[in-house]
């Protein structure tokens, strides 16, 4: 056994420089890429919202012509989920769930090289589009034909850079399953698991069922265009309506993939700082598995103006309605959390609050488009962009950032600096509200989405909401620069880091060595 | 025995993971280069895909000599077996997209063209005269023959038979698996080979099927929403039997090499199942796409 296993007692790197980050195999170096590419695709994709938001400062075309506005409204989307949100939360999960359930990597380490190292390429791709003749894909980030078959030369790099990130987003969640069904140490019992693994393994299975679905539908537009099958085309036999099914069969899902990992990382942060178990464990999984399930039989919610079958109709907006029962149970189990707990407000508890207020105002606006006939109403105004962005810019952003500040003197070994934190969530917090407030009331008002013109009426609103959106992009300069100072240096962090926080990842010193648990802990 | 070795193996960095993510992406870059009919696009599109080969001897063949030196606990081989079976259900659901397609033409979207429930006014302003049929082109009879016409694929003869051609070869990988833990090398040699055979014999068919269909049919990809659902269905298909042919090809070959034991033979179970994967979606599209 020795000689064959001696590789395993090196206590760092295996190589160094650009090497080492190109062929590593240990959890806490990938998530640490996968997180570092998550913050530059923020970057990009917010500067795209700003230009989005510019052009839309006042009425008249000012700025950019329609083509680009489009351009940038479609690739912000792709950018945001795509290459900001869910590298994210795969980065999280590399980083803690081998230190939160002790084991000593991923279960499949090449493999989680792999799921990372594609994404890149897959962007380069991406954004290479916007360079080509005809520019970026226009049609929005939900690709309905025959709208994006009109794509220019782009259209091909779309869709393959699509199933790479596809095929990266499944072998990550294969990884990570199976790191949490395997790789858990002794008397780790799957009751006991804390609850950021919870939902990132349902998350998981989400990844795993609805991704292949999306690299099915854009193969069948990618053969529509190029190859001509008659999938969407009504003259073939085929249906146009049927690609929305098809998509929002993956996208659904997948908008549970952006906010359940959120909410695992609230279900830590809130319980540290209110030095409280968290209330209703149990309820809380099995809530977490009743939306996941539930997001399955939604889709058609996303649909409700395309002209379905009154049954549809009703079907789906019975089945969506359904699923504010379980959210209303965690929202209640973190209050229920807080209450007549020793609650002290660091920055990660900050995000954690306004996490549970402006997610709950994002799920109240979701539960108003459910409702089939004001969604008719609704469909395609700025009340959906209000809505969505709720849920994922103070819901699924918010929590990333909790996250990061609550592990970051984890990963660094240094706390960040306290007050520029609560400069930080205060400016964040003050700006993402102007910034998406006023959208409701565009909304309620019928401002279309998707257009760079409006009409006057329109202009005070969207003036405060532009405004609104410098702000909240120039308070994420300031998260850069303490993320950079932190990694850099500052008041040394304790094993503990904060007063009594439960788990295991609290058991290591900080910085959390480059392995650990190399023999596993007992629970 | 194997769970004797507490420590989990982690290799310590890999080339192979950087390797397999470029040729990835000359693969998707020459594919797209192709389809914007750029002449380099094939020869790109190729260097990806030997890029991609010589990734899969490097990258398995580490595997196979960790495996070898006794590097893997039981607890790596369950975390193999596991990636493995959730990667088939990864795959499951690229076909359930597919069939998805072929159940809402068939249930709604043909009927709604020809009129039915929603699609009243549809029929009538757009594609009047157009009644509810399958298997169909359209109300705009698209590709066919110069008449728009077509004759679908029956389900006797050429798919009767792979049917029972790919339903024989799970057998005989069954029959294999058994030997080889039973230790019968030579009957495991024969049955996966047999599978082999039979998994070539079962695409040359196909390959048969498919000329058939583009001479004597007019029935092609072009050919409105059964030719589409008919193609790219058996077409996705096929191309997972040429890789379990494949899988089973190197299997066979390691077998010769005497790997794979009783207790340990992670990679001989990981092509069984994806043979038999393989095997129940041609039985879901023997019954959906040729025989309903």
């Amino acid at each position: 056994m020795s000689d064959t296993t001696h590789e395993e007692h090196h206590d760092g790197p295996h190589a160094s420089g650009m090497w080492r980050w190109l062929t590593t195999t240990n959890h806490k170096d990938i998530g640490t890429l996968y997180l570092v590419f998550s913050l530059i695709m923020f970057l990009i994709g917010g500067t795209m919202a700003l230009i989005i938001r510019t052009e839309l400062f006042q009425p008249g075309l000012q700025l950019v012509d329609p083509h680009f506005f489009n351009q940038m409204t479609t690739m912000h989307a792709l950018v945001m989920i795509f290459g900001a949100l869910m590298p994210a939360f795969v980065g999280l999960a590399n980083w803690q769930i081998p230190l939160m359930v002790g084991a000593p990597d991923m279960a499949l380490p090449r493999m989680n090289n792999w799921s990372f190292w594609i994404l890149p390429p897959a962007f380069l791709l991406l954004l290479s589009t916007l360079f080509m003749p005809g520019g970026a894909p226009a049609g929005g980030w939900t690709l309905y034909p025959p709208l994006i078959l009109q794509t220019g030369d782009a259209f091909p790099f779309v869709v393959f850079s699509l199933h790479m990130l596809g095929a990266s987003s499944i072998l990550g969640a294969i990884n990570i399953i199976v790191t949490i069904t395997n790789m858990r140490a002794p008397g780790m019992s799957f009751m006991k698991m804390p609850l950021f693994v919870w939902t990132w393994l349902i998350t998981a299975y989400l990844l795993i069922g609805a991704m292949p679905v999306l690299a099915g539908a854009i193969t069948m537009l990618l053969t529509d265009r190029y190859f001509d099958t008659s999938f969407f085309l009504a003259a073939g036999g085929g249906d146009p309506v049927m690609f929305q099914h098809i998509f929002w069969f993956f996208g659904h899902p997948e908008v549970y993939i952006l906010i359940l990992p959120a909410f695992g990382i609230i279900s830590q942060v809130i319980p540290t700082f209110a030095r409280k178990p968290l209330f209703g464990y149990t309820s809380m999984v099995i809530a977490t598995s009743a939306i996941a399930f539930l997001s399955y039989v939604v889709w058609a919610h996303h649909m409700f103006t395309v002209g379905m079958p009154q049954a549809g109709l009703l079907f789906f907006m019975i089945s969506t309605m359904f699923i504010a029962v379980p959210t209303g149970v965690k929202i209640f189990n973190w209050l229920a959390t807080l209450w007549r707990g020793s609650i002290s407000f660091e920055t990660p508890m900050l995000f954690a609050i306004a996490f549970v207020v402006l997610f709950t105002i994002g799920g109240f606006s979701g539960l108003m488009l459910a409702l089939v006939p004001a969604d008719i109403e609704y469909h395609d105004t700025y009340f959906v962009v209000a809505h969505f962005h709720y849920v994922l810019v103070p819901g699924a952003i918010f929590g990333v950032i909790a996250g990061v500040y609550y592990w970051l003197p984890k990963w660094t070994g240094h706390m960040y600096n306290e007050t520029l934190g609560k400069w930080h969530f205060w400016l964040s917090t003050i700006f993402v509200n102007v910034l998406f407030f006023p959208q409701h009331f565009l909304g309620l008002a019928s401002m279309p989405r998707r257009i760079p013109d409006y009409a006057v009426q329109f202009t005070e609103f969207n003036m405060i909401s532009t405004i609104g959106a410098f702000g909240f992009g120039l308070s994420q300069l300031l998260f850069v620069w303490m993320l950079i100072k932190c990694v850099k240096g500052g008041e040394k962090a304790t094993e503990k880091v904060w007063d009594e926080p439960q788990g295991l990842e609290w058991t290591v010193p900080s910085p959390a060595p480059y392995h650990t648990f190399e023999t596993a802990p007992k629970v | 025995m194997a769970d004797s070795k507490a420590e989990y193996y982690i290799p310590h960095g890999s080339p192979w993971p950087i390797v397999a993510s470029v040729s990835m992406f000359v693969m998707a870059l020459g594919g797209a280069m192709w389809l914007n009919n750029s002449d380099a696009g094939r020869a790109v599109l190729l260097l990806g895909l030997v890029g991609l080969t010589f990734m899969m001897f490097g990258w398995l063949g580490t595997v196979i000599k960790e495996n070898i030196a006794g590097l893997y606990s039981g607890r790596v081989d369950r975390s193999f077996r596991q990636g493995m079976a959730w990667f088939i259900f990864s795959e499951v659901m690229f076909f359930v997209g597919f069939f998805g397609a072929l159940f809402y033409a068939r249930v709604l979207a043909v009927p709604w063209l020809g009129g039915d429930g929603i699609g009243e006014a549809t029929n009538s302003l757009l594609w009047s005269g157009f009644e509810t049929e399958w298997p169909t082109n359209g109300p705009g009879d698209i590709g066919g023959d110069a008449q728009g016409g077509f004759k679908p694929m029956g389900w006797g003869g050429l798919p009767l038979l792979n049917t029972a051609l790919l339903l024989t070869s799970s057998v005989t990988i069954t029959i294999a698996h058994h030997a080889l833990k039973n230790n019968n090398r030579r009957l495991l040699n024969i049955g996966t080979l047999l599978t082999v055979l039979l998994g070539g014999l079962f695409l040359y068919f196909q390959a048969v099927e498919y000329v058939h269909a583009y001479q004597d049919l007019d029935l092609r990809l072009s050919t409105g929403i059964y030719g589409s659902t008919f193609f790219m269905l058996t077409g996705f298909h096929g191309a997972h039997v040429t890789l379990g042919a494949i899988m089973l090809t190197v299997t066979w070959l390691r077998i010769l090499k005497g790997h794979f034991t009783p207790n340990e033979h992670f990679g001989f179970q990981a092509v069984s199942w994806y043979w038999h994967f393989v095997d129940v979606v041609w039985v879901c599209l023997f019954i959906f796409v040729y025989v309903l």
